[in-house]
């Protein structure tokens, strides 16, 4: 057993022992706390055999016939995404307010989706990889529709029908993969899930997968994958599953669990299929541009302030799969960084949320106004998370986007005026920048400045749960922002090894 | 790191660690943070003076490395930069100074005091940078500072509205300001100044002049946005909704200023393509001219001011296209002896705001001369001085900006002289209303000088104001400066009758003689752009998320159709665990299916 093993162990059998009837709270608590520690600790002692390789491995023999093992290891790309998951959790557990109805379960269930989370992010086989993704899903589900608010089935059953097919699709893409490899390419059995093995394989020899099939799969991987990180124009189901799930639930999944399919890409589409990626190229840039710019004009007219948090986090998903896009390592390092950057940000922001419907009887703009007043912390606070996921300079997500910018600009020709589709992709990106800016900056205003109105007189600041939970996202946003090292320390050199410099 | 390294990183860092300082420990202890942060000030001063006779320092960490693309953390020290460090904590150290009083009463003095250190660490930051990307961090913060501090008073609707208008301009000029830096980097390979300055890069970018002349107007959109320049100057104007001492140090002397030592920053490159050179010469004339002829027809004491910054801004951006030599020459000598005249006078409306209890219509002072004549005195200094008058600071580096003017371009010379009569015209059109004749109201009757604390600084700038252009031409001029009568006669004509002509229309008036709707509208610019605002992205954001809608309808309207036949969504209506399960079921199905069969 490594501590890799306990970090995505510990929420599963926690969420058992909740749900058999423990002290939902407490347990929950300390089971995202140790889970922290626990990836505090892999992050120090991470030391892999090869610069950016993977450590903390331990494998279980499923079915080897079929190359299916339970493996685990991680390498700093998927350490970064663990340290992501257990803050993150941590920030969920700790905001959740009072469950009046069936306590445990609830509690339960959100450790399920950061256990699942955290086990797809451990994962080496890809199977359960897969699998993982799909046990934090069915605990998302019953939290919406059972604890959610407003529309809550219709947000339920819509994100069931979308996530669900999108991992069919998925799956489909991924089994293609698994079968394209010739037999005999792996020692031992016919085929492998092993996603190190499949990447050495064709490292070895890039013409393991001929272009045409390496199209193929993509195609599947980019939509299955796609639908999940809600790309455009399957996306629908993020906005009204945000504003109808329970504040810990909303950030637990636009936060982390949104970010498994762009981890999926960047570990198996982006270094597995790069001909593939060639043949799909303009559609994807076509796609994250209307992410981008369809997408944060769709925000702008958003009246509420949850469904504008909603749809902004779809908007920024464009940018990192910019960075995916560029497909050099500059670009995939700072999408990586943006991921952890967005995840975190917006998590904060769903904090926060959650707080102001708790305390008010509409989250219509109109319905506020002047809030910083008496909420001095929460005005504070939400400024800095807002100001953060429209990219300002000292919280990661600025960082993470230049990235995506400098990366993706570079990957066409230098020195002409004649750019190149992912250039102009790129031009487009940075005027989304302006736009976020448009609605943060208005929602900023309309609710926290100006005369404060009547209804709102008696918002003040959260309770020191809340405000624990928001400052150690911040916290870690800045870190990761004004010393980027911090984090590319460990992304950068597995993002190369697994794309090459 | 040598002993000579630690003192720009000391500047740099003393007032971010300053206001970390008053924003987590002296929240509450609003005394405490003035104290602390007008300290910290002092402290830049002293390192500033320190810095200034060091050799050339450049001194730098790895922020970013990931392949080709590397960002350092570095500080520069050179000649612009020494002489910049002065302007920034001379008048930020005066301005806290001043500010302990003007904000004395305010109940969120220690916000004031933490965004102000805020602000002295990005401006810092901006002129200490060693290369571009990190030049657009700091650009970035100064633009939150400035937000921060505009809607100080947050709690009046102008104020946040002028706080996001001011962000928002400067958003849209960065969007340019990025690309730029993009494009430069992709084909220089490097962000550092010297970098980009060396034989080899230079070498690569003048390959395609259409991408050079394309590259530097892109960066030039960052001088747009942030140094207010025509399209993008109308949120300086509002920016005035911000305490006074903001609007000196920040919308005066020093941020809006950033703009122009950039393109100082990047003489070099200017030099090299003519056509952009121009390009930014007429931008800023165009933008002197408009802003002067704006200022004419205002009533309030701070957007006659905030006009007139424009104005002179202009002049500056469009020496420096003019004349982009090794320091900026021209553009900042101009910088330079502007901070000085333009803190002063936007210190002594201070003055006059706060001793009139907030009242800041010049029709509703006069007569001030006789109440506070400190105040007025050092006011007159420094109007004098930004007209043009001879001898004193803004004749000298006005003179500077009118001789590049009339060697490159001739209609920009005339544009140049045009702005000095209208410069003198609206100046002394405000100290004839508000300072000279009879008081025209009660507030008006009870003006006094302030506290010395508000005075002292009003006093040094005065001084400075007159004497800032004696001895220090050898900053900003590689070879030394001639005396022309050919531009001082003109320059001094054209004082003369915007003074003269103002004296005549306004003495002893009690209201506006003059009606031009279209000055004092500002050329309806703000209204122009809220029509294009509304027309555009709101109408788009509409359509866009109708769309939306329709989407998610048809998406929907589909799904109902398959629930009706479907054997698979008629499984799902069981419950969403039992459907969500048998989905799951039959994905490992079919993998093993996949997987054994195929």
């Amino acid at each position: 057993m490594t501590v890799l093993n306990f970090i995505v162990l510990l929420p599963i059998l926690n969420a058992i022992v909740i749900a058999l009837g423990a002290p939902a709270r407490k347990s929950a608590l300390l089971s995202a706390w140790t889970q922290l520690a626990l990836t505090v600790v892999a992050l120090i002692g991470y030391k892999p055999a090869t610069p950016g390789g993977f450590a903390y491995g331990s494998t279980w023999a499923v079915a080897p016939e079929w190359g299916l093992n339970l493996t685990f290891g991680a390498d700093g790309l998927a350490l970064v995404m663990l340290l992501l998951t257990a803050v993150v959790t941590v920030a969920a557990v700790w905001v959740t307010p009072k469950i009046d109805k069936r306590e445990n379960l609830f509690y339960a269930c959100v450790l399920l989706i950061s256990g699942g989370a955290a086990g797809a992010f451990a994962s080496v086989d890809m199977f359960f990889f897969y699998a993982f993704h799909e046990l934090a899903l069915i605990p998302t589900f019953l939290l919406i529709g059972i604890w959610g608010h407003g529309e809550r089935q219709v947000a339920a059953w819509k994100i069931t029908i979308y996530l669900a097919v999108g991992s069919m699709i998925l799956l489909v893409g991924l089994a293609k993969l698994y079968l394209a490899f010739p037999e005999g390419t792996f020692l031992g059995s016919a085929h492998s899930f092993d996603m190190i093995k499949m990447a050495a394989a064709l490292k070895e020899n890039p013409n393991l997968i001929s272009p045409e099939v390496q199209g193929g799969i993509y195609i599947w991987l980019l939509v299955g994958f796609g639908v999940l990180i809600s790309l455009f124009p399957f996306h629908s189901w993020a906005a009204p599953a945000y504003a109808s799930a329970p504040t810990p639930v909303a950030m637990l999944h636009s936060g982390v669990l949104k970010k498994f399919g762009l981890y999926g890409l960047i570990r198996i589409a982006v270094p597995m299929l790069p001909e593939g990626a060639k043949v799909w190229m303009n559609l994807l840039l076509v796609l994250l541009v209307a992410n981008i710019l369809y997408i944060g004009l769709v925000t702008i007219a958003q009246k509420k302030l949850d469904w504008m948090l909603g749809d902004s986090s779809v908007m920024h998903m464009g940018y990192i799969f910019l960075g995916i896009a560029a497909g050099n390592a500059i670009g995939v390092t700072g999408a990586s960084l943006l991921m952890l950057g967005h995840g975190l940000s917006i998590a904060a922001l769903f904090a926060m949320c959650g707080y102001l419907r708790q305390k008010s009887t509409s989250l219509a703009f109109t319905n506020f106004g002047g809030v910083a007043k008496g909420a001095p912390f929460l005005g504070y606070a939400f400024g800095m998370a807002a100001f953060a996921s429209i990219g300002l300079p000292g919280f990661a997500n600025f960082a993470g986007e230049t990235m995506v910018f400098f990366g993706a600009f570079k990957s066409g020709p230098a020195g002409t005026l004649n750019l190149a589709g992912i250039q102009i992709a790129t031009v487009c990106g940075l005027w989304g920048v302006v736009i976020s800016a448009v609605y943060m900056l208005r929602a900023y205003r309309q609710i926290f400045q100006g005369e404060a109105l009547a209804n709102v007189e008696g918002i003040k600041d959260p309770p020191c749960t809340v405000r624990r939970s928001v400052m150690l996202l911040l916290a870690v946003l800045l870190i990761a922002g004004v010393w980027p090292k911090s984090m590319l320390n460990f992304i950068q050199p597995s993002v190369e090894a697994l794309i090459g410099k | 790191m040598n002993n000579n390294e630690i003192i720009p990183w000391f500047i740099l860092l003393n007032p971010l660690v300053t206001a970390v300082l008053i924003l987590f420990a002296f929240r509450r202890n609003h005394g405490t943070a003035a104290a602390v942060s007008t300290m910290s000030a002092f402290f830049g001063i002293v390192g500033s003076l320190a810095a200034f006779s060091l050799p050339k320092i450049h001194s730098a960490v790895s922020w970013i490395s990931v392949g080709s693309l590397q960002i350092p953390f570095g500080v520069q020290l050179d000649k612009l930069s020494q002489v910049m460090l002065l302007v920034v904590t001379g008048i930020g150290f005066l301005v806290h100074l001043y500010s302990t009083v003007y904000m004395e009463h305010d109940e969120s003095k220690a916000r004031f005091f933490g965004h102000l250190s805020l602000f002295m660490f990005s401006m810092l930051g901006i002129v200490l940078a060693d290369n571009f990307a990190m030049m657009f961090i700091f650009w970035e913060l100064v633009g939150v500072s400035s937000y921060l501090l505009i809607g100080h008073w947050f709690t009046r609707d102008a104020a946040g509205k002028a706080a996001n208008k001011a962000f928002m301009m400067n958003r849209i000029g960065d969007f340019g300001f990025m690309l730029g830096i993009l494009m430069l980097w992709s084909t220089a390979g490097t962000v550092t100044f010297e970098g980009l300055n060396s034989a080899a890069s230079l070498a690569v970018l003048t390959q395609s002049p259409a991408f050079l002349l394309a590259a530097i107007l892109l960066v030039f959109c960052g001088t747009l946005g942030k140094s207010a320049q025509f399209p993008l100057h109308t949120w300086l104007p509002d920016a005035m909704e911000g305490p006074t001492p903001v609007s000196a140090l920040i919308h005066a002397a020093t941020m809006v200023a950033a703009g122009v030592f950039m393109l100082a920053r990047i003489a070099f490159l200017i030099g090299l393509s003519p056509a952009a050179g121009m390009t930014i010469g007429w931008v800023g004339g165009v933008t002197a001219l408009l802003a002067a002829l704006m200022a004419t027809q205002q009533d309030d004491i701070k957007r006659i001011l905030a006009y007139s910054t424009l104005s002179q801004l202009g002049y500056m951006v469009m020496a420096i296209g003019l004349a982009p030599d090794a320091n900026g020459g021209p553009a900042m000598f101009h910088l330079f002896t502007h901070a000085f005249f333009k803190a002063l006078l936007f210190l002594g409306a201070g003055a006059v705001i706060h001793a009139l209890h907030h009242e800041q219509n010049i029709w509703k002072m006069g007569g001030l001369l006789k109440h506070m004549p400190k105040t007025a005195i050092t006011f007159a200094i420094g109007t004098a001085a930004l007209t043009g008058f001879p001898l004193l600071a803004g004749f000298w580096s006005k003179d500077s900006i009118l001789a590049a003017a009339s060697e490159k371009s001739t209609p920009l010379y005339f544009i140049g002289l045009t702005v000095a009569v209208l410069t003198a015209f609206y100046m002394t059109r405000l100290f004839v209303v508000a300072f000279l004749g009879k008081p025209r109201t009660e507030a008006a009757h009870h003006g006094h000088d302030c506290p010395a604390r508000m005075t002292v600084p009003l006093i040094i700038l005065a001084i400075l104001s007159i004497f800032a252009a004696y001895g220090t031409e050898g900053w900003f001029f590689s070879h030394e400066q001639h005396f022309h009568w050919g531009i001082a006669i003109p320059a001094t004509i054209a004082f003369a009758i915007g003074t003269f002509a103002a004296f005549t229309l306004y003495t002893g008036k009690d209201k506006e003689p003059l009606s031009l709707p279209l000055f004092r509208n500002k050329f309806y610019f703000d209204e122009i752009y809220g029509a294009i605002v509304a027309g555009t992205q709101d109408v788009l954001a509409y359509i866009a998320n109708a769309i939306d809608s329709l989407i998610s309808g048809i998406v929907r309207l589909a799904g109902m159709a398959a629930w009706s036949v479907g054997f698979l969504f008629r499984l799902l209506q069981f419950g969403n665990v039992q459907g969500y399960s048998f989905v799951f079921g039959l994905g490992v199905v079919g993998l093993i299916w996949f997987v054994v069969f195929k």
